[in-house]
C-alpha cells in the first residue's frame, strides 16, 4: 500500500499541484483537502503548501490558523503524524504554535527568487534520514517572509536538541541562527522556507528535494507498514 | 508593533532612506500597524478586555510583536 499524503488547500495556497506532481513521482498517493474541512481524509502525512493562504492579510500565516481543517492537523501531528510545512506552510505551523519561532520579512525587504544551498545539520529526523549528515541540498527559495526569528535562549535550546534541521549555507534572508527549516519536539512536524516539491526533477534544475520528501515518504511507509492488518 | 530588540527590516529601510531626501538625524525607526476598530460593549472595561483577547488570539502575534490598546 502507498503512502497517503493530504495536501491542504487554503484559498490563496499556489503549489498544492506541484506538491501533488512531486509525491506522486516518489510514489505517494496524494489527496488535495479543502481547508473548510473539520476532518483529514485517512493520511499517513500532512503538507501545508507553499503560496498565500487567505491573502497572507495581516501576517502571513496568522488566518489560516483558524481555518477549520487546523484543529485536525494539530490532532494528526500530536498522534505522532508527519507534519510538513513548505515555505506558508511553514508560516501558519509557526503562527499556529506547532513550530517555534516566527516568520519576519526579509532583511532589506527583499522578495527572494533564488537557488540557495541548504545544509542538512540533523540527518537523523523523519524528513532527513536519506541524507548523509553534513549533507548539502540545492533547494530553490520564494519568498518575502522567510526571516526567522526567536529568543536567544529558545535558538540554544533548539540547537542543542537538534531541531534546527536545515541551515543556509549562506544567509538570504537574516533568518536568525541561518535557519532554513526547523522541527517540532517529537521530530514529527518539518517547517521550511525552501520548496523541496520544486527540486524533485533533474529538467528543474535539482533533485534533491527528493531527498526531504523521499525520507517523510520511507517515515511514513515504515508506519504503515508496521500497522496491523 | 515588534518587541523592543527585535531587528525590524521595515524600520531600517525607512532610516537608510530618510537622509537621501535631505531629511536627516533619525535613528530607531520602527515600523508598527494600528487596527482600528469598534466593538459593542456595555462598558469601557468590557471593551477594553474583549480587545486585549482579540490582540492576544489574533491580532498580534506574542513571539515577536507588542501591542497597546487605546479607547477613543
Amino acid at each position: 500500500m502507498s503512502v497517503r499524503a493530504g495536501i491542504v488547500l487554503f484559498p490563496g495556497s499556489n503549489c498544492e499541484q506541484d506538491c501533488a506532481r512531486a509525491l506522486g513521482s516518489l510514489g505517494a498517493e496524494t489527496r488535495i483537502v479543502w481547508h473548510q474541512e473539520k476532518e483529514l481524509p485517512d493520511v499517513d502525512i500532512v503538507v501545508l503548501p507553499g503560496g498565500f493562504a487567505h491573502g497572507d492579510y495581516l501576517r502571513t500565516g496568522a488566518l489560516a490558523r483558524f481555518s477549520p481543517i487546523m484543529e485536525a492537523v494539530r490532532a494528526h501531528a500530536r498522534s505522532g503524524g508527519l507534519v510538513i510545512g513548505i515555505c506558508n506552510g511553514f508560516q501558519i505551523l509557526c503562527e499556529a504554535g506547532l513550530l517555534p519561532g516566527a516568520l519576519r520579512r526579509n532583511v532589506n525587504l527583499k522578495f527572494l527568487c533564488k537557488w540557495t544551498s541548504v545544509h542538512v545539520d540533523n540527518s537523523t529526523t523523519p524528513f532527513t534520514s536519506r541524507a548523509e549528515a553534513g549533507r548539502s541540498l540545492r533547494l530553490p527559495i520564494n519568498h518575502f517572509e522567510g526571516n526567522w526569528y526567536c529568543e536567544a535562549t529558545e535558538l540554544e535550546d533548539l540547537r542543542a536538541s537538534g531541531r534546527l534541521v536545515l541551515r543556509y549555507a549562506e544567509n538570504p534572508n537574516g533568518s536568525l541562527g541561518d535557519v532554513a527549516g526547523v522541527s517540532n519536539e517529537d521530530f514529527n512536524v518539518l517547517g521550511l522556507m525552501p520548496h523541496p516539491e520544486r527540486a524533485c526533477e533533474a529538467l528543474l534544475g535539482s533533485e534533491d528535494g527528493a531527498v526531504l520528501l523521499g525520507s517523510m515518504l520511507d517515515h511514513a511507509e515504515a508506519g504503515v507498514r508496521s500497522m496491523p492488518v | 508593533m515588534l518587541k523592543d530588540g527585535i531587528a525590524d527590516p521595515q524600520g531600517q529601510t525607512i532610516e537608510k532612506a530618510l537622509p537621501a531626501l535631505g531629511l536627516t538625524g533619525v535613528s530607531e525607526v520602527r515600523v508598527g500597524k494600528s487596527i482600528v476598530l469598534e466593538i459593542d460593549a456595555p462598558d469601557r472595561d468590557e471593551a477594553y478586555s474583549r480587545v486585549m483577547q482579540m490582540c492576544d488570539r489574533l491580532l498580534a502575534n506574542p513571539v515577536i510583536e507588542k501591542f497597546e490598546v487605546t479607547i477613543a
